[in-house]
């Protein structure tokens, strides 16, 4: 039967669950006095538990592109926001017919994650076969094709159906009729449909998907292709598959991610999901550490509540969010910094490592 | 222990124990040109279903190119290469894995960020047939063909020894076991012919003597056939039955390791001409 | 005439992408690193000049050539404390400390300068004989229309680009750059100082973002903390476009870039210009997926 193999990278696991559910536990029922009492800053954390949860996907999200399948991705936020854009559309096609929002919102997550997935089909077939650098500027490219698209779309529904036209309205609709997406405008009258418990979930399910993926042959694949490529090609490994499919889930994560984010505001743009934004994300994975998903979930909740937190220093909150930034880079990539963590990390744990071959 | 070498209808050579049966490999005039550099040309080889079979030359000689031609690194200008009696031609490296080579690297070229266990896993993942979803939502063929998968790993790693190095990182491992460990995930691809690019290389005399053992070992074992590109002749010697010897791209000798060694163009591709007397 | 009119148009855009993308691609060539801050570097030096001709009222040769050297400065001042130290580090790691000083400079330049749009003074125009101020020549009757910002900046894309081939083929130090950009470790038992050598790199291509800056904004006047941010990455891409690394290649990738996306914003649509040209950056990388002029390096087995 199911043996309950408690290795190193499962106790990994196992404790990011743990204290994931933990933190939603406190903030949600231990610390609804403390949030309910009013003031700024529960007013201000309140408001950002949908956000951190939706940054939180899509870090963890790109950390499998970057950290897994080791390849660096520019445009994260493009799928983000095709996830933000389809299943804000779908839920609110759908406000009459289904009025039980979370079910709405399971729909609209849903239909983000597969059109944003869809999406990563499309473009990896292109992407995927370049390497590096020329990788990394075609994912940039087609983030800001996706934001272009979508500041030139116009998606509204009628009695008819759904109609589409770009740059400019012409999509005559009947009487009765919405626009949705309304070009540059984007989206606006949204319901906001998201909670902080379906944020919560929603990070679990994309853990669960991610490290179950991780530890299974897909993952291995996928990372005997970043460990050394023409090594995974010579014992049989079809690199292309397995590129796609680190590429593919992550572009669905990130686009319920989006999904998410959206339904938290009632209006949203194609240019909040731009290039700053991807390089956002990205931030969080690297300083969290590649491969490391506890890391991109610390890193993301403690960067988006940073800035805010920072909010006394108003005005220079941003210049010192940038100086931390630098000077943290600095510091994790220290020589001599590095050799001595190194060392109190052996110092502490040498009686468990016994393994270690001679 | 040696098998005897015999001659096939086409001319070449193979052990007499696999006399009855197809060839795994044939090289028939098998080359490669870079721009206007013959890298290789004219290359001839068979070798037997269980033979083991030597690939040497001086540095430069295109030995890995050879390699890399077979595993199609390299897709070859010129020739044929015939696996198990089916033409190789416009396979790729996944491909031809598949149809049954492995090869080890002459740089090591392990994952280094996964454990040993994982790097010979990695081998088998054709082997293995679990969909995606079965291993997201952990379906009942996750547990069961990983845990084929883990006690073929271990099985495949005490054969050399390694089983206790089965949790440690593959990039914290001393350089011997890093190559040993490289043919044990080759192995794990289920191969009929293995491919070891310079296999001793950096290796002392007791390792050394300790690789050849393991090299019987695994044709014994598997009954594969396996083709080395090595410098070291007191291996090569030992354990060739049949060798190739190349220089500049082209195939200057082959025969036995007698046959070899007594051979004038050879010695004087490695030691330079004779000096007129 | 129009087509003409564009394609100048789009030759003089493209002339000011290129200039911006040799700072990507040299830095990129020498330090193997993807310096995401040279985009502010050129709006740092675009405020310059502007400071020094509107508020100190220097002239405007004295303001651009301020601009240069302080922004040479700054580029040198970046990268021994923020990139140096991560030589050895792994390429992502710089890639977000880049980030970071982008940000810094970008803020910095918020609280320094505000974010209302400064209008940059047009430097390039002359009295006509009738007094009024005359901004550009006028052909064929009228109808091609080509202002003096726009012949400077073609006319400056050219002479950089012939210094530039002349310092890296023809001089030391040039060939110290190229040397370190092969083989770091080479160059340096060559007895070649190659801490000085990707110093002055950055000094170069500050420099050169400085010029890229004045001429940018005498093209477009809006000047904001932001204004080098989409810039940066359009060159960026350019230079990956023309193939990361050739100096060659970031000419000509940013020539072409500016090209595609005038006669996108012209024959296409306005907004859509954007889309239009990654999406050719995409389809040439496809066919060649080094860039145009970029090497293909082959992994040895």
């Amino acid at each position: 039967m199911k043996k309950l193999n408690l290795n190193k990278s499962n106790r990994r696991n196992y404790l990011t669950y743990g204290l994931v559910i933990l933190a939603y536990l406190v903030l949600q029922f231990l610390g609804s006095d403390i949030l309910k009492s009013g003031g700024v800053l529960s007013f201000t954390i309140q408001g950002m538990l949908v956000p951190i949860c939706a940054y939180i996907v899509m870090a963890v999200s790109l950390n499998l592109t970057v950290g897994v399948l080791g390849e660096l991705s520019l445009g994260h936020a493009g799928f983000m926001s095709v996830g933000a854009f389809t299943g804000v559309t779908a839920a609110m096609a759908l406000q009459d017919a289904i009025p039980a929002a979370p079910l709405r919102m399971v729909i609209a997550l849903a239909v983000g994650a597969i059109f944003a997935g869809f999406a990563g089909f499309l473009i990896g077939i292109p992407v995927l076969r370049l390497n590096g650098d020329y990788l990394a500027i075609v994912t940039l490219a087609f983030g800001e094709i996706i934001k272009t698209i979508f500041n030139n779309l116009y998606v509204g529904v009628d009695s008819h159906g759904l109609h589409m036209s770009i740059l400019s309205d012409t999509t005559n609709l009947a009487e009765g009729g919405k626009l949705i997406i309304a070009g540059p405008m984007g989206i606006g009258g949204i319901q906001k449909i998201s909670t902080f418990t379906s944020g919560f979930l929603l990070v679990i399910i994309a853990l669960i998907i991610i490290f179950n993926l991780v530890n299974s042959r897909a993952g291995r694949a996928i990372m005997a292709i970043r460990d050394n490529r023409i090594a995974a090609e010579s014992i049989g490994i079809n690199i292309t598959k397995y590129k796609m499919m680190a590429f593919v889930t992550s572009a669905a994560l990130a686009g319920s991610a989006g999904a998410l984010f959206a339904m938290n505001y009632s209006t949203i743009v194609a240019n909040k999901f731009d290039f700053n934004t991807s390089i956002l994300v990205l931030v969080f994975v690297v300083l969290g550490g590649l491969g490391n998903m506890l890391g991109s979930i610390v890193a993301a909740a403690a960067l988006t509540i940073l800035p805010e937190a920072l909010r006394q220093f108003s005005d220079y909150r941003m210049l010192v969010y940038a100086i931390v930034l630098i000077l943290v880079m600095l510091a994790t990539n220290n020589p001599t910094l590095k050799s001595y963590l190194g060392k109190l990390k052996s110092a502490v744990t040498g009686k468990r490592r016994g393994k270690e071959a001679a | 222990m040696f098998g005897k070498l015999v001659p096939v209808p086409s001319g070449a050579m193979i052990p007499e124990r696999d006399i009855d049966k197809l060839p795994i490999l044939e090289c028939i005039n098998l080359g490669i040109t870079f721009g206007g550099l013959k890298a290789v040309e004219g290359f001839n080889l068979t070798i037997g279903r269980t033979e083991i079979a030597g690939l040497i030359g001086p540095n430069g000689a295109g030995k890995t190119t050879v390699f890399n031609l077979l595993t199609k690194v390299y897709q070859p200008t010129d020739g044929t290469i015939l696996l198990d009696g089916k033409d190789t031609h416009g396979m790729n490296t996944m491909q031809v894995n598949r149809a049954g080579i492995a090869r080890t690297f002459q740089n090591i070229r392990l994952f280094n960020d996964l454990s040993v266990e994982d790097n010979v896993k990695a081998g088998m993942n054709n082997a293995m047939k679990y969909s995606m979803w079965s291993g997201i939502f952990r379906l009942p063929g996750y547990w069961k063909e990983e845990k084929i998968a883990h006690e073929r790993a271990m099985e495949l790693l005490s054969l050399f020894d390694m089983q206790d190095l089965a949790d440690a990182k593959a990039g914290s491992l001393p350089y011997g076991a890093q190559r040993r460990l490289e043919i044990v995930r080759a192995l794990a691809t289920n191969p009929s012919l293995l491919l070891l690019d310079e296999p001793a290389a950096g290796m002392n005399p007791s390792e050394t003597a300790e690789l050849m053992e393991n090299i019987r070992k695994i044709r014994d074992t598997f009954q594969i056939a396996i083709l080395l590109i090595e410098h070291d002749m007191n291996l090569v010697m030992n354990i060739c039955e049949g060798i190739c010897v190349l220089n500049f791209g082209h195939v200057i000798a082959k025969g036995s390791p007698a046959e070899i060694q007594a051979n004038p163009a050879v010695i004087e591709a490695y030691l330079g001409k004779q000096k007129e007397a | 005439m129009t087509f003409l009119n564009f394609l100048i148009s789009g030759i003089s855009l493209g002339s000011i992408y290129a200039i911006i993308a040799l700072g990507y691609t040299m830095v990129y060539g020498i330090a193997k690193m993807l310096n995401f801050a040279h985009g502010d570097v050129i709006m740092v030096g675009a405020y310059i000049c502007f400071f020094a001709v509107s508020k100190y009222q220097l002239p405007p040769l004295v303001g651009v050539v301020l601009a240069m050297a302080l922004c040479t400065v700054l580029g040198m001042v970046i990268e021994r404390l923020a990139y140096k130290p991560l030589r050895q580090a792994p390429s992502l790691a710089v890639l977000i400390t880049a980030i970071g000083v982008s940000y810094f400079l970008q803020n910095t330049a918020l609280l320094l300068w505000s974010s209302t749009p400064k209008m940059f003074p047009n430097f390039f125009t002359t009295t006509g004989t009738d007094g009024k101020t005359v901004t550009g020549v006028e052909l064929f009757g009228g109808q091609l229309k080509i202002s003096y910002v726009t012949l400077v900046t073609i006319a400056v894309c050219l002479v950089i680009m012939a210094a530039l081939t002349w310092f890296t083929g023809k001089t030391k130090l040039g060939k110290a750059m190229r040397a370190c950009s092969e083989d770091k470790g080479a160059a340096q038992l060559m007895g070649i100082n190659v801490n000085a050598t990707i110093s002055m790199t950055f000094a170069i291509g500050s420099g050169l973002a400085a010029v890229a800056g004045v001429l940018l904004c005498s093209a477009y006047p809006t000047l904001v903390p932001t204004t080098g941010s989409m810039p940066g990455i359009k060159a960026f891409t350019a230079a990956v476009f023309g193939g990361i690394g050739s100096i060659p290649g970031a000419f000509l990738g940013g020539l072409l870039l500016g090209i595609i996306q005038i006669f996108t914003q012209a024959y296409i649509s306005q907004q859509l210009a954007d889309a239009v040209v990654f999406a050719v950056l995409i389809i040439v990388l496809l066919v060649k997926p080094a860039g145009l002029l970029g090497k293909q390096i082959r992994e040895k087995v």
